[in-house]
């Protein structure tokens, strides 16, 4: 579906991109990880027309630059910092579903599944909005159309969990018709949503290798932890989770997003010292419709 | 032509919650108020009476303040979005390089231009109330002058958007194109070239080259038929053109080099980096 081919970008004399290579085809889920300067930034922009370079790009044979419309018309894309638009959020919406041939009610209708309700906030604008609800918003528009390629780049850092969960459950639903590419820093922010890791560093791909899929994007996992004694600052760091206490503050149940395990266990061990027991299991739900799959 | 108007009334209801167009507005707005306020359109000067030459004294105003408020604002709000990230999202969406250029102009150009001309039109108003004559071919003479002034300086602000990678040069360049446009004025340049003994055609290219020169020998035109208050040059223009030829100069020319300024910018614009 993509093709990068031996792609070259300078900055005047700073050459950003060194020759990047690359085929992603429908159903790959890409993490494009790499430290500040990588080049991910740059790569992406290239492939969405933005930047001229070298070598050529091509999404389904087509030249992004050349074809615009053609090509972005198939691309949802999540930049990693929200624009500073003045619009108000129902022009936003209107515009984009115009220009993108898409309903606005389907684009609000993913909004509302993420949690924020776009008629509450239609004569806000869209850069009073706090960082969460921008990025609730904008997934909203790049999901509720129909794209064939999904350009995320740091598509879930300002959500909080319930909306990461229903986003992993949005993103599984577009799993087997699109091609993902999602931008990080860090791996383990997007380990779990991804069936192959690509890292860029100085400009080049040093590591293109395919990951098991064994996390069900919807998945969810009921979660319980103990503690030694109760501590103010884990009770707000687990609170943020929608975990509910116990009277003694000890022990804290709720839910984990499936892909979000290892984010979830991330912060668990800055605070391993007041560990006393972790358990971790597929909910119910979970359990009963993979029983259903098999039986 | 669907995405071209989307594209020009997003910009318009993005300038019109922008803090620059609020200042815009009350500048046009408390030029008209002051000019009532100190009993322009009562007083009788020179033999401009009522509303012509309260016009008067707008339009030259408008020629002092206009460009430069165009150049800078076009420039601040065009660099700036690119600079924070508009361009790279708003860009992403399936929308042609052209719609997005020129809608942007067009949608630019309602918003700079509707606040002076609806100062106009209240001073029209007020006047009709007040039961003054209004001048009413001044008045659509002078629309068509500023129309054309903002015209051209809109498509010179594009182009510095365009060529510039950062606001802070861009604003600097129009600044610079701004103040040059100003030297060169018949007052203060020309006068000194012709003083130097410069040969007349010179003198006189340098003033139908300026579009704010243009501009303002075209207001001054109307009430100075003989371009006294312009000096020797004067001939030659209207030797070379008569007064209708001017009139009709004086309207295309900016718009022609304010749409010379923004095709080239839509060509670099198409060739380069867009974020």
């Amino acid at each position: 579906m993509i093709e990068f081919q031996n792609v070259i970008k300078r900055f005047r004399r700073h050459e950003v991109l060194k020759g990047v290579n690359l085929t992603i085809e429908r159903g790959h889920r890409v993490a494009l990880v790499g430290s500040n300067g990588a080049g991910k930034t740059t790569l992406i922009r290239c492939l969405l027309g933005e930047y001229t370079c070298e070598g050529q790009v091509t999404v389904d044979s087509l030249v992004p630059r050349e074809h615009r419309r053609e090509v972005l018309s198939k691309v949802g894309f999540v930049p990693q910092l929200p624009p500073p638009l003045k619009m108000p959020v129902g022009q936003l919406i209107k515009f984009a579903a115009s220009v993108c041939d898409s309903n606005p009610q389907r684009m609000a209708d993913v909004a509302t599944r993420l949690g924020l309700d776009t008629e509450r906030f239609k004569n806000q604008p869209f850069v009073k909005l706090s960082g969460g609800q921008k990025q609730k918003l904008l997934i909203a528009i790049a999901l509720g159309r129909d794209s064939e390629l999904l350009v995320m780049d740091e598509p879930a850092a300002n959500l909080d969990p319930e909306a990461r969960h229903i986003f992993f459950g949005l993103l599984a639903e577009k799993k087997d018709e699109a091609a993902m590419i999602i931008s990080s820093h860090r791996l383990d922010e997007v380990a779990s949503l991804v069936n192959r890791v690509i890292e860029m560093d100085q400009g080049l791909v040093v590591l293109d290798d395919r990951v098991a899929d064994l996390v069900e994007l919807s998945s969810r996992l009921g979660c319980c932890v103990r503690l030694v004694r109760a501590e103010a600052p884990f009770a707000k760091a687990i609170g943020e989770w929608g975990f509910t206490g116990s009277e003694d503050g000890k022990e804290w149940r709720g839910h984990v997003a499936g892909p979000d395990r290892l984010r979830f266990l991330g912060v668990l061990s800055r605070y391993a010292a007041l560990l006393s027991g972790i358990e971790m299991h597929e909910s119910e739900e979970a359990r009963s419709r993979e029983a259903a799959l098999n039986g | 032509m669907k995405h071209l108007w989307l594209t020009a009334y997003a910009d318009i209801v993005e300038s019109l919650r922008a803090r620059w167009f609020m200042v815009y507005t009350l500048v046009f707005g408390g030029l008209v108020v002051v000019l009532f306020a100190y009993g322009l359109a009562e007083s009788r000067i020179m033999g401009f009476t009522g509303l012509s030459r309260l016009l008067l004294t707008y339009i030259q105003l408008s020629m002092a303040i206009l460009p430069v408020f165009v150049l800078i604002t076009t420039v601040r709000s065009v660099a700036g979005d690119r600079e924070a990230g508009v361009f790279e999202y708003l860009l992403s969406l399936p929308i042609s390089l052209a719609a997005w250029f020129w809608g942007k102009i067009f949608g630019r150009f309602l918003v700079v231009f509707a606040p002076v001309l609806l100062a106009m039109v209240g001073a029209v108003i007020w006047g009709t109330i007040k039961g003054v004559d209004v001048p009413w071919d001044l008045f659509v003479y002078y629309t068509g002058l500023l129309m054309a002034l903002a015209w051209c300086f809109l498509g010179i602000g594009m182009l510095i958007s365009t060529m510039a990678r950062s606001s802070d040069v861009a604003q600097g360049a129009a600044f610079v194109v701004w103040l040059t446009l100003l030297l060169f004025l018949d007052l203060i340049l020309l006068g000194i070239l012709i003083q130097e003994h410069l040969p007349a055609e010179t003198a006189v290219a340098i003033s139908l080259v300026n579009p704010m020169q243009v501009f303002r020998t075209a207001t001054m035109m109307l009430f100075d038929p003989q371009l006294v208050l312009l000096g020797p040059s004067a001939y030659v223009i209207l030797d070379t053109f008569g007064q209708t030829g001017y009139i009709i100069y004086a309207l295309f020319y900016p718009i022609f080099v304010g749409t010379a300024c923004a095709a080239t910018g839509f060509f670099i614009f198409r060739r380069s980096d867009l974020p």
